[in-house]
C-alpha cells in the first residue's frame, strides 16, 4: 500500500514485494493446476466406469490405435517438456535468446505431435470409428456396439488433451514477441514459470491417456 | 498470472475513463457490486418464473391473465403449455441457484467484503477477477437468451438428467454451454478467493484471528474449486452426446414415444447422476456457508458479544468442508445403487449434520445474554436462524434411506431445500445487504422499510413452504403441471396449492419495500461513517465507501475479530484494526 514501491517495474500495486507477487503467482497456479486435476479426473472416472463395464469391447477397441505412433507422440511431447525447461532456464538466467528457442522448440514439438493427432483421426474416419451416425465396426465380430463408448472416449479424451495444447500454443505465440522484446527478467519470470507448470501438467495428462488408450490392448487377455 | 506482471504504475493518481472504471474494472469492489447487481436481477427474473408456475398450480389450465400476448409460445392464448411449465421450472432452479444466489453470496459479498477484511488493496489477480464476472455474465446471457430459441429453454430440470437430457429440444444446448461459462466463472472466482485470503492478509492477521465471513468464503472456494470441473466434464460429455452423437449417457434399448431411439448406446444414465451431485451436493454448501459466514458477523455486531465457540465454528466449517465430497448419493437413493452404497452415503450423511448443527448452536448460543440491538441487519441475521433450523432438521428424514423412500420427489423436498436456501440463505443475503449498505455506498438505508420488508417476508416465506412439507407427506409428488389433480391421494391437500400461489405473490409484493429502500436510498446524502454499526472487523477502518486501494493508512491486525464488551475498555467494542493502548492479556 505503501507508495514507495509504487514505480518498481512488473511489480502490481496491491503487492508489497516481488516475493509475494511470485508466491501469490505460484499458489494461483498450483490451484489451477488442481482444478484441471479434477477437470481430468471426471473424465477418467467416465473411462473407469465403462471400462469396468466392457472390459472386452476396450481391449478390442485399443487394438484399433496403433501404440507405436502414440509412443513416438509421447516421446515428441516429452521433448517439448524439456524445450519448455530451457525457456524457463533462459527466464531464470535473463537470456532473452534462450527463452525465444525455448519457446520455438517448444512450438515445433507440439505441432508435431498434433499434426500426428489430426492424421491419426482422419484415419479414425476412414475407418468409420468416429462415434456418432457414421461410425461402423467391422473389427472383431465378438463385441457390439458397445465398442463405440471406447472411441467416443478417445476422442473426447484426446480432443481435450489437444484442446488444452491448443490453448498453451496459443498464449505461446503471445509471449514470444514479449520475450523477445526482453518483458522477463531473472527478477520478474513469474509468467514464464507458471506457463511452464501448466505445459507440463498438459504432458503428465497425455502420460496417463496414452497407456489407457494405446497399451491396454497389447495385454494378453485378448480371447473371448 | 497475467495480473502479476502488469505495469500500471501510475493508476494510483490516473482518472480512469467511464469503461475502464465501471465497465471493465479491475477494483474488487466494483467487481463485487457488478456481481451483486446481476445476482440480484436474475434472482428477481428467477422469482418471477416461480410465481408464473405457481399460477398454473392454483388454476390449473386456466389463462394467465394479461400475459398470453407476451409469451405466445408458451402461453397461447394465456393457458400454459406442459412444456413452457417444464422450461420455467427448469430455469428457476438453474437462475436462482447458479446465476442468483452464488453470484450474489460468493461474487458479491465475497469479492466486495473479503478484501477489505482481510486488510487487502485488492483481490490477488484483478483482472482474472474482471474476467470471471464477465465469463458469468456472457453464462447468463446465454441462459437468459435461451428463452427466446424457437424451442425454447432447458426443460430437464436443473438436474439435466439424461436419458432426456440428451434427447431435450434445443434448449437443453445452450443450458450446456452457458453451464460452461458459469463454471468457468465459479473457478477463476476460487482462484483468486484462496490465493488473496492466503497471500494478502495484513499484517497480524493470523488465519485464527480471521472474521468468520473470511472462513466461509475460503471453505466455499474451495468446494467451488473442486466440486465444478468434474460436472464440466459431465457437461462436456452430455453436449457430445447431443450435438455428436456419442451415447456417453444413453442406455441401449432406448424407447422414445414408441419408436427405438437410432444410438449406439450402452451409457450409463446413473453416471450423470452421480457427476452431477458430486457437484451440486457441495453446491448446497456454495450455498449455505457465505449466509453462515454473514449470519455470524451481524449477530456478533449487534448482540455486542463475541461469537460463542468462534474456533468450533471454524472447524466445523472445515469438517463441513471435507465431509460435503462424501456425502453426494444422498440424492440418488432410488436408483437401485444398492443398499451397501446406501448404507455409506445414509451414514456420511448423518455425520455431516453434526458440523451443521455446531454451527447453528453457536450461534443461537452467541445471543444468550446479549443486550441485542434489533437493527434491520439482526432481524433478518435472527430470522434466519430458526429457518435454516427447519430446513436442516427436515433434511434428515431424506438422508435416510427408509424414509427417503417415500419422500423422494415429492413436495417435501422442495418445502425443505427452500427452507434452506430462501428464507435461510436468502434471509442471510438481505441481512448482509442492509449490513453493509453503508460500507458500500457511504449512505444509511431506512431503518423503518427494513422493518416493513422483514416482517411481511418472514411470514409469507412460511406460508409458502411449510405447506410443501405437507403436501410432501401426503404423498404429492413435484413437477405435476397440473399440481398433483391427476391423483386422487392428492386430494386433501391441494387447497393448499392457491394457499401457497397467494403467499408467493404476496411475498412479491413485500419485496416492493426493499427495491424502492434499495434505489432511493442512494439519493440520500453520504453521512454514513466509517463505522456506522460499531463493529471490530478491519473492512470497518476503511472510508464508506472506499476509493481505490482500499484503506487510507496501513492496517494491521492486533486481536481476534470480536472483541466486543471487552472488560476495562471505555467502549463496547476493540476494533481488530486499532493498536492496543495498554498491554492486553493473550486470551
Amino acid at each position: 500500500m505503501a507508495d514507495a514501491h509504487a514505480h518498481a517495474p512488473g511489480l502490481a500495486h496491491h503487492f508489497e514485494s516481488y516475493e509475494q507477487q511470485k508466491e501469490s503467482a505460484f499458489l494461483g497456479m498450483w490451484i489451477f493446476l488442481a482444478q484441471e486435476i479434477m477437470f481430468f479426473s471426471g473424465l477418467f472416472t467416465c473411462y473407469l466406469v465403462y471400462r469396468v463395464l466392457y472390459p472386452h469391447a476396450f481391449l478390442v477397441g485399443s487394438r484399433e490405435l496403433d501404440w507405436r505412433i502414440g509412443a513416438a507422440n509421447t516421446v515428441v511431447l516429452l521433448l517439448s517438456s524439456f524445450t519448455m525447461v530451457v525457456a524457463v532456464l533462459g527466464a531464470k538466467q535473463g537470456r532473452r535468446k534462450m527463452i525465444v528457442l525455448g519457446l520455438l522448440g517448444t512450438l515445433l514439438f507440439g505441432g508435431i505431435f498434433l499434426g500426428v493427432k489430426v492424421f491419426e483421426y482422419g484415419s479414425k474416419w476412414e475407418h468409420h470409428l468416429v462415434p456418432g451416425p457414421y461410425f461402423e465396426w467391422h473389427g472383431d465380430p465378438s463385441v457390439g456396439r458397445e465398442v463405440e463408448l471406447f472411441f467416443s472416449l478417445y476422442f473426447g479424451m484426446t480432443g481435450m488433451h489437444a484442446l488444452h495444447m491448443v490453448i498453451g500454443m496459443g498464449i505461446m505465440l503471445v509471449m514470444l514477441p514479449l520475450a523477445w522484446r526482453g518483458k522477463w527478467t531473472p527478477q520478474n519470470h513469474n509468467f514464464v514459470e507458471g506457463f511452464g507448470l501448466y505445459w507440463h501438467f498438459v504432458d503428465i495428462v497425455w502420460i496417463f491417456l496414452f497407456p489407457f488408450l494405446y497399451l491396454i490392448g497389447l495385454s494378453g487377455g485378448s480371447s473371448h | 498470472m497475467a495480473e502479476s506482471e502488469h505495469h500500471d504504475h501510475d493508476h494510483h493518481h490516473e482518472e480512469l475513463g467511464f469503461w475502464r472504471k465501471y465497465v471493465f474494472s479491475t477494483d474488487h469492489k466494483v467487481i463485487g457490486i457488478q456481481y451483486a447487481v446481476t445476482g440480484m436481477l436474475f434472482l428477481f427474473f428467477g422469482f418471477c418464473l416461480m410465481m408464473l408456475m405457481r399460477w398454473q398450480l392454483a388454476f390449473p389450465g386456466e389463462p394467465v391473465p394479461l400475459l398470453g400476448k407476451l409469451f405466445p409460445r408458451g402461453l397461447p392464448g394465456g393457458v400454459m403449455l406442459p412444456e413452457f411449465y417444464n422450461e420455467l421450472g427448469a430455469m428457476h432452479g438453474t437462475i436462482m441457484v447458479f446465476m442468483g444466489i452464488v453470484p450474489l453470496a460468493v461474487g458479491g459479498f465475497g469479492n466486495f467484503v473479503l478484501p477489505l477484511q482481510i486488510g487487502a488493496p485488492d483481490m490477488a489477480f484483478p483482472r482474472l477477477n474482471m474476467m470471471s464476472y464477465q465469463s458469468f455474465l456472457i453464462g447468463g446471457l446465454i441462459m437468459f437468451g435461451s428463452f427466446f430459441l424457437p424451442e425454447g429453454a432447458a426443460q430437464s430440470g436443473w438436474t439435466s438428467y439424461p436419458p432426456l437430457a440428451d434427447i431435450a429440444p434445443s434448449g437443453q444446448t445452450a443450458w450446456l454451454i452457458g453451464m460452461v461459462f458459469l463454471i468457468t466463472s465459479s473457478l477463476l472466482g476460487a482462484i483468486n478467493f484462496l490465493v488473496t485470503t492466503i497471500q494478502l492478509r495484513a499484517d497480524g492477521l493470523s488465519f485464527f484471528r480471521l472474521p468468520f465471513f473470511c472462513w466461509a468464503q475460503f471453505v466455499t472456494s474451495f468446494l467451488l474449486l473442486l466440486a465444478f470441473p468434474p460436472l464440466e466434464a459431465a457437461a462436456f460429455m452430455q453436449l457430445m452426446d447431443r450435438v455428436a452423437g456419442t451415447s456417453f449417457f444413453l442406455p441401449s434399448g432406448l424407447v422414445v414415444s414408441g419408436q427405438a431411439l437410432e444410438v449406439s448406446g450402452g451409457g450409463s444414465p446413473i453416471l450423470w447422476q452421480h457427476l452431477f451431485w458430486f457437484l451440486a451436493h457441495p453446491e448446497v454448501y456454495v450455498l449455505i456457508l457465505p449466509a453462515f459466514g454473514i449470519v455470524a458477523e451481524i449477530i456478533a455486531n449487534n448482540t455486542r458479544k463475541p461469537l460463542w465457540g468462534y474456533k468450533s465454528m471454524v472447524y466445523s466449517l472445515i469438517v463441513l468442508g471435507f465431509l460435503s465430497f462424501v456425502v453426494w448419493a444422498h440424492h440418488m437413493f432410488l436408483t437401485g445403487m444398492g443398499t451397501t452404497m446406501s448404507a455409506f452415503f445414509q451414514t456420511t450423511t448423518m455425520m455431516i449434520s453434526i458440523p451443521s448443527v455446531i454451527i447453528l448452536t453457536a450461534l443461537i448460543l452467541s445471543l444468550w445474554g446479549g443486550s441485542i440491538r434489533f437493527t434491520t441487519p439482526m432481524l433478518f441475521a435472527l430470522g434466519f436462524l430458526p429457518m435454516f433450523g427447519i430446513g436442516g432438521l427436515t433434511g434428515l428424514p431424506l438422508g435416510l434411506t427408509a424414509p427417503d423412500i417415500h419422500l423422494h420427489d415429492t413436495y417435501y423436498v422442495i418445502g425443505h431445500f427452500h427452507y434452506v436456501v430462501a428464507p435461510g440463505t436468502i434471509f442471510a443475503l438481505f441481512a448482509g445487504i442492509y449490513y453493509w449498505y453503508p460500507k458500500v455506498t457511504g449512505r444509511h438505508m431506512s431503518e423503518f422499510w427494513g422493518k416493513v420488508h422483514f416482517w411481511p417476508s418472514f411470514v409469507l416465506m412460511n406460508l409458502i413452504f411449510f405447506p410443501m412439507l405437507i403436501q410432501g407427506m401426503a404423498g404429492m409428488s413435484r413437477r405435476m403441471y397440473d399440481g398433483g389433480a391427476t391423483y386422487a391421494h392428492n386430494e386433501g391437500v391441494l387447497y393448499l396449492n392457491k394457499v401457497i400461489s397467494f403467499a408467493a405473490w404476496g411475498l412479491a409484493l413485500a419485496q416492493i419495500p426493499f427495491i424502492l429502500n434499495l434505489f432511493l436510498s442512494l439519493r440520500k446524502p453520504k453521512t454514513a461513517s466509517a463505522n456506522p454499526w460499531r463493529a471490530t472487523t478491519i473492512e470497518w477502518a476503511a472510508p464508506s465507501p472506499p476509493g481505490h486501494g482500499n484503506f487510507t493508512r496501513p492496517v494491521a491486525a492486533y486481536r481476534g475479530p470480536y472483541e466486543y464488551s471487552v472488560p476495562g475498555e471505555s467502549e463496547d467494542f476493540t476494533p481488530q484494526f486499532e493498536p492496543a493502548k495498554a498491554p492486553v492479556a493473550a486470551h
